[in-house]
């Protein structure tokens, strides 16, 4: 008996702990000026990743669902092959704008869903995401350093960039001087592929162009050796290799010490290039800032008033055994929370939405079941006459089954509006098959081991519920 | 504090009765539903819906003028109460949401530009979208439903146990739907959402009485069953009640205070609430019993 109420004691500590811990940093966050978290923001500090995750329908932001237009693809390209471009290209764009934590996935067959947190200026992400790709090849300026350019701020002064050049971003952050005309655009690629070879059995791209391309690549390579040709999606450079040859008949090689990984993205690239799939935007939900901080607002108040309210009442009906519930529901907050913030650090990407609130709020309500079905059974055992320490056994042995059973079938329902939901109500389906699970823990687990705990080693005639 | 001591209603006599009523209200949310109309939102018919702060009072009248202005007089206006925000919903027709939604953002641009405004949200569905979630909602409650069935039939070993919780709950499910209909309050997915868990909270509650009725079999099987579903109805009566409360306050704090934009959303779940305390008690166990009866005659 002793050792056992130890390991239970021991488990709720580690549990408490951690969920606190994790907890800390939303915490130390939330303490912080609003100056402050812009300037963390805009280091990009670690911080930015421990803290609870907020939605979008609090945080602000945008939810798109894009459809890739797969019926007017090229006969003979397949409708997988043209997802995986048009994924592509929606993430070089999505890339550009520098949303912190922006989420690209596939949905079903022919569907993309991006969201875009706190994005500041919607009108010009649908403007961006949903254009055609174009795919560009130009030359780069090998004259100029990048370094000439650049104001003391190391930002680009306009006006020191050559006439007829610009100057676009890569993918990393480097900066590229090119050419404002295209030497040749994607509509003259039919096709790019990864092949292992060549000297040192690397990983290449092959490039094919077509007739005219051939034609036109020709000319190219041959009055520019030895330059770079930048290939520019979207207004990024993806890659500037050196033309080393003329290439004669439109199959060209590019060469790089490139890994698999990135000889397939630039493969890619350029064939999202050659055959930009079209994308209609079929669903666009954006919520403003100031929205979502009005709403958790209201939420926390109506947390805390439901949280008065039921740990009221459950001290009133249940007197100090009420307490010990009470304390209970604290915990469940905690560890639920603690929980959260640490789920949106793991794949599961969990964020707190306003359904999500709801569902924390419903919570606190609910949770109490659990306890409350014990508490009955207890009163019933002492009605029946059996002594304190027995009858607090038989209740929790008792009520055992029926929690059980009707947390299960709650979480069932749970499990499929997981299933269903998308964004908010996904969050609300996360914080309510959560909260049902942290609920059982704290009623089988905690508040028995505080029972057992108050009444070691005394005899108690009457108890207080 | 207890609010029974030892109750002895006779629930099982009175089930014609709450038959007759929960009949009354399933006729009557199924007249609304399938005669007046379900009035989904955009979510699922797909269309727009604008949320606007304006920096002065404009009343619905003068915002519903403006819009007819520009042809779009099929707009829903509607103005949250004490403040100057207006949500403005138009279902798809003819003309596409985006299109519509570019025509709302320069009709504000051009009417309104003197006065100050922001858009605080802005939803764009398309129909696609809108048949694709209505066929995931439906598929989600039936596969919940299935689920349960399945385990409640597992741990209770036989059928009717499943089949009748789930029909209460069901029944909890579509009444609350139909005053949603009658109210013509709008179905987003928010309240899919808020239905799906009173699917769960319904059936907690219906299994705590099953619960006790399996036990109280054991323990008294020479007791006609009627006594035995009684007793164990009057026995769980206590936490019942107690349960039903303590969620009753949480979701009235959420109604009154949490902000018009899970209002509704808390709304479905109160009448869930107590739909679901009334079917766990009055239908969900006098439907098992009425099952046993029959097949023993």
């Amino acid at each position: 008996m002793q050792k056992s109420i130890q390991w239970k004691a021991i488990i709720t500590a580690v549990i408490v702990i951690l969920a606190v811990a994790y907890l800390y940093p939303t915490y130390q966050w939330y303490r912080k000026s609003p100056e402050e978290k812009v300037k963390l923001e805009e280091s990009k500090d670690k911080i930015l990743g421990k803290i609870l995750k907020l939605g979008l329908d609090l945080k602000g932001g945008m939810h798109l669902v894009l459809e890739v237009d797969l019926n007017r693809l090229p006969e003979g390209t397949s409708p997988s092959d043209a997802m995986e471009r048009a994924l592509e290209v929606i993430r070089n764009r999505v890339d550009q704008f520098g949303v912190a934590e922006p989420l690209i996935t596939r949905q079903g067959d022919r569907w993309v869903v991006v969201e875009l947190p706190g994005v500041k200026d919607p009108e010009r992400a649908i403007e961006l995401i949903g254009k055609t790709a174009l795919l560009e090849f130009k030359l780069v300026n090998d004259g100029v350093r990048i370094s000439e350019i650049l104001d003391s701020e190391g930002k680009v002064d306009p006006g020191k960039v050559p006439a007829g050049y610009e100057v676009l971003p890569g993918r990393e952050e480097t900066l590229f001087l090119l050419k404002e005309e295209s030497e040749i655009t994607g509509a003259a690629l039919t096709n790019a592929k990864v092949k292992i070879g060549g000297q040192y059995n690397m990983p290449y791209v092959a490039v094919d162009f077509n007739k005219e391309g051939a034609r036109e690549f020709a000319r190219i390579t041959e009055v520019n050796i030895e330059r770079n040709l930048a290939i520019v999606l979207d207004g990024r450079v993806q890659s500037a290799p050196v033309i080393k040859s003329k290439i004669p008949d439109g199959h060209a090689i590019i060469e790089g010490n490139f890994t698999m990984e990135k000889a397939k993205d630039l493969a890619l690239v350029l064939r999202a290039g050659a055959l930009p799939a079209p994308v209609n935007i079929i669903e666009n939900r954006t919520i403003g800032p100031s929205l979502g901080r009005d709403s958790i607002r209201a939420g926390v108040l109506a947390a805390m008033i439901g949280l008065i309210c039921v740990m009221c009442f459950m001290v009133i009906y249940y007197k100090l055994s009420g307490l010990i519930a009470n304390l209970a529901i604290i915990l469940n907050l905690i560890i639920l929370l603690g929980m959260m913030a640490y789920l949106g650090r793991t794949f599961v990407r969990a964020t707190l939405t306003l359904p999500g609130i709801a569902g924390i709020i419903l919570i606190i309500g609910m949770s109490v079941d659990a306890n409350v079905l014990i508490f009955e059974r207890i009163r019933e055992e002492l009605r029946a006459g059996k002594t304190v320490r027995v009858a607090i056994d038989a209740g929790y042995q008792k009520a055992f089954r029926t929690i059980l059973d009707s947390n299960i079938t709650t979480l069932i329902a749970a499990a499929f509006l997981f299933q269903f939901g998308s964004g908010p109500v996904k969050g609300f389906a996360v914080t309510l098959s959560l909260g049902i699970l942290i609920s059982m823990f704290t009623a089988i687990v905690v508040t028995h081991m505080i029972f057992d705990m108050v009444l070691m080693g005394k005899r108690i005639e009457k108890l207080s519920i | 504090m207890q609010f029974f001591g030892k109750t002895n209603f006779k629930f099982i006599e009175k089930r014609k009765k709450a038959f007759i009523l929960s009949g009354l209200m399933i006729l009557l949310s199924a007249y609304a539903i399938f005669h007046k109309g379900v009035n989904f939102g955009i979510d699922f018919t797909g269309g727009t819906l604008v949320q606007i702060n304006f920096s002065r009072e404009i009343t619905v009248g003068e915002m519903r003028e403006t819009l007819s202005r520009h042809e779009l007089s099929g707009a829903t206006i509607q103005k949250f109460p004490n403040s100057n925000v207006m949500i403005i919903r138009v279902k798809s027709l003819d003309v596409g949401p985006v299109e519509i939604a570019r025509k709302l953002s320069s009709i504000f641009q051009e009417e309104f530009s003197q006065d100050q405004f922001t858009i605080d949200r802005n939803e764009v569905v398309g129909p696609v979208v809108g048949e694709y979630l209505k066929k995931r909602g439906t598929k989600a409650f039936l596969l919940a439903f299935l689920g349960i069935i399945i385990y409640i039939a597992w741990r209770f070993i036989g059928g009717i146990w499943g089949l009748a919780g789930v029909t209460a709950l069901i029944h909890d499910v579509f009444i609350t739907f139909g005053i949603f209909t009658i109210l013509g309050k709008e179905i987003t997915l928010p309240i899919v959402a808020a239905l799906l868990t009173l699917a769960g909270y319904s059936i907690n509650d219906t299994i705590v009485v099953y619960d006790r009725i399996r036990e109280n079999i054991r323990l008294q099987y020479k007791k006609p069953l009627a006594e035995v579903i009684n007793s164990s109805i009057n026995e769980t009566l206590s936490r019942t009640m107690m349960t039903s409360l303590t969620t009753l306050l949480v979701v009235l704090s959420i109604f009154i205070l949490g902000g018009p934009v899970i209002h509704d959303f808390s709304f479905a779940i109160l009448i869930g609430i107590f739909i679901g305390t009334y079917s766990s008690i009055f239908i969900a166990s006098p439907l098992v019993y009425e099952w046993r009866v029959r097949k023993s005659r």
